[in-house]
């Protein structure tokens, strides 16, 4: 049973382009899949459309569950749904596996179709540009000229936030939560640690270890651990598994001894059976590359000045990764160029991961701006 | 000047509605401490300003958000080094000045930022609260509703305490209105006025 207010039991859809899709990197797709999911109906008008953008481990499965898999709840389903912040009973919404993904949208993982095998190494590095460019031609393909609103969190919120200045005119409003402008040095330094996780895994096979019928688990399991570390405080962490032991004495040798290191090696388990190595590599990729400003002499404001979007912006104390200052970078080139905007900093312990979380203070004040979004 | 309706969400804030008769239409306002955003929803509907407000508390920012103004989670005292000089018409700084602890610098970035700058605070000179105190006691009155116990406010002073604070800080008042129980007070303002609203400017 799906839990309640949720938008019930859904299915995966699918659309093939055919129209090249040229990348920032120079390089180019000329075919390319796009597996989304919606939610709640489109309008007569066409009015009410809502895409959420999804982060570095997620999918286009943002809410709901599946018929043949119910355990697999969508990873925004706290939010969205019927009378949820984020009512699909209001909205339509729609949830898009980005190109590179591993969820069913083109990706290092799908036949390459100038070669009849598995693009591996070859698939290109994307960037945030690319897939905001491969939503909008999704979006027009279900006929929706323009969205009410983009909403992402973490590298979502990059998305949301690149939609307002790539497409300014085909979206409403850029709700852009636990976000940053463009990654500080030591973000990147631990996206490159991850990287070098993988990459070193004697599995990884310069990237092409579909052929040998391995997966460098040994690297996506650090990588997803030093993922998680930076995603939660060190309050959090200590709130959870403080010092304890999980069988009380130490034990003088290296097996799992702290609850800490216990939770650690189950979540990366758990990732490394269902993530792409290579699309955690080019995911990583894209967030070290984000910098709108970067094309404006590291000027966000000039970037933002083609944005005609009303803004939401909202960060959460406790996260470091993405701290409440980066979110402040944001809001102050809003000011500057006068857009509608409001910020909301929350007192929240959890960390970056704060942002999946339901907390009332956060999900109220999504609530009440969808709430003023006329339709 | 036209007559400004009295909306429910006003009802109560007299200082608002001689704030609202202030500013021009279209402009654009910077509301530090602004509360539920009924200001500047009222401002926002009945003059086309456009603009932000500032609010720390979490429930009042929601409250913001529902009343469809953009508002900012801030707190005054640590500055407002997001906006830039001269970003605004009008800052309005109503009925907090008593309850900040840097009041000049509070002051001297309302000024670098608006054309104009709004006040608004009760008068701590006016004659009930002078009476309390001459009684034995700090004052309480609909316009210092507090105990002292419990009360934010910190720093409370006069109308004519204001006054010379403007002359010795380089602030020069444009205009200014005394009120009691939302009527004008013109005669004995310092002694007879509980509220006081003032626009004013960089000398």
């Amino acid at each position: 049973m799906p839990p309640e207010g949720s938008v019930g039991t859904v299915s995966p859809k699918f659309e093939r382009f055919d129209e090249p899709l040229a990348l920032k990197s120079g390089a180019r797709l000329d075919a390319y899949q796009l597996a989304y999911e919606t939610y709640g109906s489109l309008n007569a008008d066409r009015s009410n459309a809502v895409l959420v953008c999804h982060a570095l481990n997620a999918s286009h499965h943002v809410a709901g569950v599946y018929a043949d898999d119910p355990e697999n709840i969508g990873w925004w389903d706290n939010l969205i749904g019927p009378g949820k912040p984020l009512d699909t009973n209001r909205f339509f919404v729609i949830g898009v596996n980005n190109i590179g993904g591993c969820h069913g949208s083109t990706g290092p993982a799908s036949i390459n179709p100038a070669t009849g095998r598995q693009w591996g190494a070859d698939f290109p590095v994307v960037t945030v540009e690319d897939w905001v460019e491969a939503q909008a031609r999704l979006a027009t393909r279900l006929g929706i000229q323009r969205f009410a609103a983009v909403m992402g969190g973490s590298l979502g919120a990059m998305q949301a936030l690149q939609w307002s200045i790539s497409l300014p005119d085909r979206i409403g409003h850029a709700i852009v939560i636990a976000a940053a402008p463009k990654l500080s040095t030591q973000n990147i330094a631990f996206n490159e640690v991850a990287r070098q996780a993988i990459t070193t895994d004697p599995d990884f096979h310069g990237g092409n270890f579909y052929s040998h019928g391995v997966v460098p688990r040994r690297g996506l399991r650090i990588a997803r651990m030093i993922g998680h570390i930076t995603y939660l405080s060190d309050d959090a962490m200590a709130e959870k598994f403080g010092r304890e032991l999980r069988e009380g004495v130490f034990k003088f040798n290296f097996d799992v001894e702290f609850q800490v290191e216990s939770y650690l090696r189950y979540q990366a388990d758990k990732f490394a059976e269902r993530f792409d190595a290579n699309t955690y590599l080019r995911i990583t990729k894209a967030l070290d590359y984000f910098d709108p400003a970067a094309a404006f002499g590291g000027d966000l404001n000039a970037a933002l000045k083609r944005a005609q979007a009303g803004f939401l912006v909202v960060s959460f104390t406790s996260d470091w990764r993405f701290s409440p200052a980066r979110s402040r970078e944001i809001v102050k080139a809003l000011l500057h160029n006068r857009l509608q905007a409001s910020y909301a900093e929350i007192d929240a312990s959890q960390g970056h991961d704060a942002f999946l979380m339901e907390d009332p203070r956060y999900h109220n004040l999504i609530r009440a701006y969808f709430g003023r979004i006329p339709l | 000047m036209s007559s400004v309706d009295t909306p429910a969400s006003l009802a109560g804030r007299s200082d608002f509605l001689a704030i609202a008769r202030w500013i021009r239409t279209n402009s654009r306002v910077l509301d530090l401490g602004c509360g539920d955003g009924s200001l500047l929803r009222y401002l926002k509907e009945e003059r086309g300003v456009t603009g932000y407000g500032i609010e720390i508390d979490d429930t009042k920012l929601l409250a913001c958000v529902k009343n469809g103004v953009n508002v900012l989670q801030n707190d005054l005292e640590s500055g407002l080094s997001e906006f830039e000089s001269g970003s605004f018409d009008y800052v309005i700084l109503s009925q907090t000045l008593q309850a900040v602890r840097h009041t000049e610098r509070i002051i001297r970035d309302m000024l670098r930022l608006g054309r104009e700058v709004i006040v608004t605070f009760p008068n701590f000179g006016y004659w009930r609260h002078r009476l309390q105190v001459l009684g034995g006691h700090m004052p309480v009155s609909g316009d210092l509703p507090y105990e002292w116990y419990d009360t934010p406010n910190i720093h409370l002073f006069t109308i004519r305490d204001f006054e010379a604070f403007c002359e010795s800080h380089q602030v020069r008042i444009l205009e200014r209105r005394i009120m009691d129980g939302g009527r004008t007070v013109n005669f004995l303002p310092n002694l007879r006025g509980s509220l006081a609203v003032y626009r004013c400017s960089s000398a």
